[in-house]
């Protein structure tokens, strides 16, 4: 079992990273403390993806010296598929932290609960 | 004839093109082109349904230049075809009868924006029905996350900032299970393209290795799209956003957006994975419980509501356990009660949600029912098709909820054992419950006022609005008397969706 884990050493610690990076996004109160978790539970699939594709010895899958056989190099999809994962988490982390501003102008705390029970008072 | 094929390739295009048009023009061009695209999607996917009618086998259509195991391509089929056709008439038809009235939750300098957002909404919606990748999934569940966030906070209070941070929140955690559940089926199988995975999964099944992955793949994709859904224990988010945004954007997110999850899920359980493999990894019986207490407990959470708005909200809850229910059920009849539910419920939702506000807007702005009486004469058409809206959610005769509740009650009596009797017992319950609220309703929307009250003069309803709202209302009775039709392409097309 132990051996197992250790030697899928990447994706055992990416698994554990998206269990903390998803129960910060669900637990805390603070709003950008929820924002860190989201960033955390994205960068452990990343991991992930990066790691599977990553075949140790071989190089990245750009023809420099004339080498075209694939058993060459390494598998490029991982990480084109990491690549639009980052595009899409960055954008995102950046509408999460404007409404993380729009909120904070109006009631002047960061604490979810809070938020939601001033927000309960007003007409709607 | 063989120009027809491009038609879903077209559809998609428009939409994004358009909304990249949207953000120079004037106002007033900008929603006379989301109509314009809206109608057009709408003429183009009824044209893709007739092709698919004549053909007997659904059609791969290749996306650049490297055929299918390299490159990615859509797929389209009669079910395919059927839901498109559906999904962007009820958003013509929502956008006739609701774009009237943005200008009183939309920033002037916004509705250029707000435009584009429903033109990406729905080019989004069509690439999920369309899609044959797993990964071109994912990216456009992102897409619809972020446009259906901006159709909801383009109203700015403090409701729909603090509704649209609980729903980003769920939507986010759903997407990082889903994402996860994708990862790790491309670690086990090499593949993101459906129709290789279905070949590698069969392998896995058959031989047996990578078999726990499997199931826990199965578990993140379905747990991640359910949440996205707001399946019953996950609906949490749904209630305060479908009731603070504006009219339009709730009939858009609850009648559309919603479903197009669903529709992926049934995609990933019919081409990737298999129903009898969902079946017999249990996953059926999951979905099976969520739906029935989403049916019993969302209709109870309605009744006890004050505000019209949050009802209705809460009856989308009872009535996507419908759905869950019919996919719970794991037969095929039980899956096309569950397609047929999703485009009743796509049409009368956002009925309601648009004939709500018309009422509302009668009644001085109040959306308690004690201020709605007398609303139906106020506003004759909209109290009509309130009336006839309701009476398909309750379920009466030659409406589409009948037909749906019919359906789901045979694929269970079907099955005979403590499912018919679930089954049997939920429908009966959810009727019972259902019938309470809206006849409520719609009791107190003809009732006389008790106490004059003076409600200020307010702009008149359009006629072109109540010509859509009335035509609609048509599409509600004809989908109850004349489903014969649509159910028989829903079982054909689910026999060549795999």
């Amino acid at each position: 079992m132990w051996q197992l884990l250790y030697e899928n050493l990447e994706q055992t610690v990416a698994v554990i990273l998206f269990g903390i990076g998803f129960s910060i996004l669900l637990l805390q109160r603070n709003l950008i403390r929820k924002i860190i978790g989201l960033n955390i539970m994205d960068t452990a699939v990343y991991l992930f993806l990066a790691s599977m594709g990553y075949i140790s010895g071989k190089k990245a899958p750009i023809v420099v010296d004339g080498v075209t056989s694939a058993e060459a190099y390494i598998n490029p999809i991982p990480a084109g598929l990491v690549l639009t994962g980052i595009v899409v988490s960055v954008s995102f982390t950046a509408i999460m932290l404007a409404l993380t501003v729009r909120l904070y102008r109006r009631y002047h705390t960061l604490d979810m609960d809070e938020i939601a029970m001033l927000a309960r008072g007003e007409d709607g | 004839m063989t120009f027809v094929y491009n038609f879903p390739f077209f559809c998609i295009l428009l939409c994004m093109a358009a909304g990249i048009f949207t953000s120079i023009l004037k106002q007033r061009t900008a929603k006379i082109l989301t109509f314009a695209v809206s109608a057009v999607v709408f003429i183009l996917s009824a044209l893709t349904l007739r092709l698919t009618l004549q053909l007997d086998e659904a059609y791969p259509f290749m996306m650049g230049h490297f055929p299918a195991p390299w490159g990615n391509e859509i797929r389209i089929g009669r079910l395919e075809a059927l839901m498109a056709t559906g999904f962007s008439a009820v958003i013509l038809i929502s956008l006739i009868a609701g774009m009237w009235h943005t200008h009183s939750f939309v920033s002037e300098q916004k509705t250029n924006l707000y435009c584009i957002m429903i033109d990406l909404a729905l080019a989004a919606v069509l690439v999920l029905i369309y899609t044959n990748d797993l990964f071109t999934v994912y990216v456009f569940i992102e897409i619809m996350t972020i446009a259906s966030c901006a159709l909801v906070v383009v109203r700015q209070n403090g409701h729909t900032l603090v509704a649209i941070t609980r729903y980003m929140i769920m939507h986010l955690f759903g997407s990082g299970l889903l994402l996860m559940g994708i990862a790790m089926l491309y670690g086990i199988t090499g593949h993101l393209l459906m129709m290789p995975l279905q070949e590698a999964v069969g392998n896995i099944v058959k031989t047996g290795e990578h078999l726990g992955p499997l199931t826990v793949v199965i578990a993140l994709i379905t747990a991640g799209l359910a949440i996205k859904s707001a399946m019953f224990p996950f609906h949490g988010w749904a209630p305060d956003t479908y009731a603070f945004a504006p009219p339009l954007s709730s009939a858009i997110l609850s009648g559309i957006i919603s479903k197009a999850y669903i529709f992926v899920l049934i995609k990933f359980f019919f081409r990737v994975i298999g129903l009898d493999v969902i079946v017999t990894q249990q996953i059926t019986p999951f979905l099976f419980v969520c739906g029935v207490s989403g049916m019993i407990i969302g209709s109870i959470m309605a009744i006890s509501q004050q505000d019209i708005r949050r009802m209705i909200a809460y009856s989308s809850v009872a009535q996507i356990g419908y759905i869950y229910l019919g996919l719970g059920i794991g037969t095929k009849a039980g899956v096309e009660a569950a397609l047929f539910q999703m485009l009743v419920h796509a049409a009368v939702k956002s009925l309601l949600f648009l004939s709500t506000y018309e009422l509302i807007n009668v009644s001085g702005d109040h959306k308690h029912f004690r201020y709605l009486h007398g609303a139906g004469y106020r506003n004759v058409p909209a109290g009509i098709v309130f009336t006839i809206a309701a009476m398909s959610m309750v379920g009466i005769p030659f409406t589409g909820g009948f037909i749906v509740k019919l359906n789901l009650a045979i694929s269970g009596i079907a099955i005979g054992g403590w499912v018919r009797a679930l089954v049997l017992i939920a429908l009966a319950l959810s009727t019972l419950l259902n019938s309470v609220y809206f006849l409520h309703t719609v009791v107190s929307i003809y009732r006389k006022p008790t106490q004059k009250l003076d409600y200020p003069e307010v702009q008149k309803m359009p006629p072109y609005v109540a010509a859509a709202l009335i035509v609609s209302t048509m599409l509600i009775i004809y989908l109850g008397i004349g489903s014969e039709p649509i159910l028989r392409v829903i079982e054909t097309g689910l026999k060549t969706f795999s």
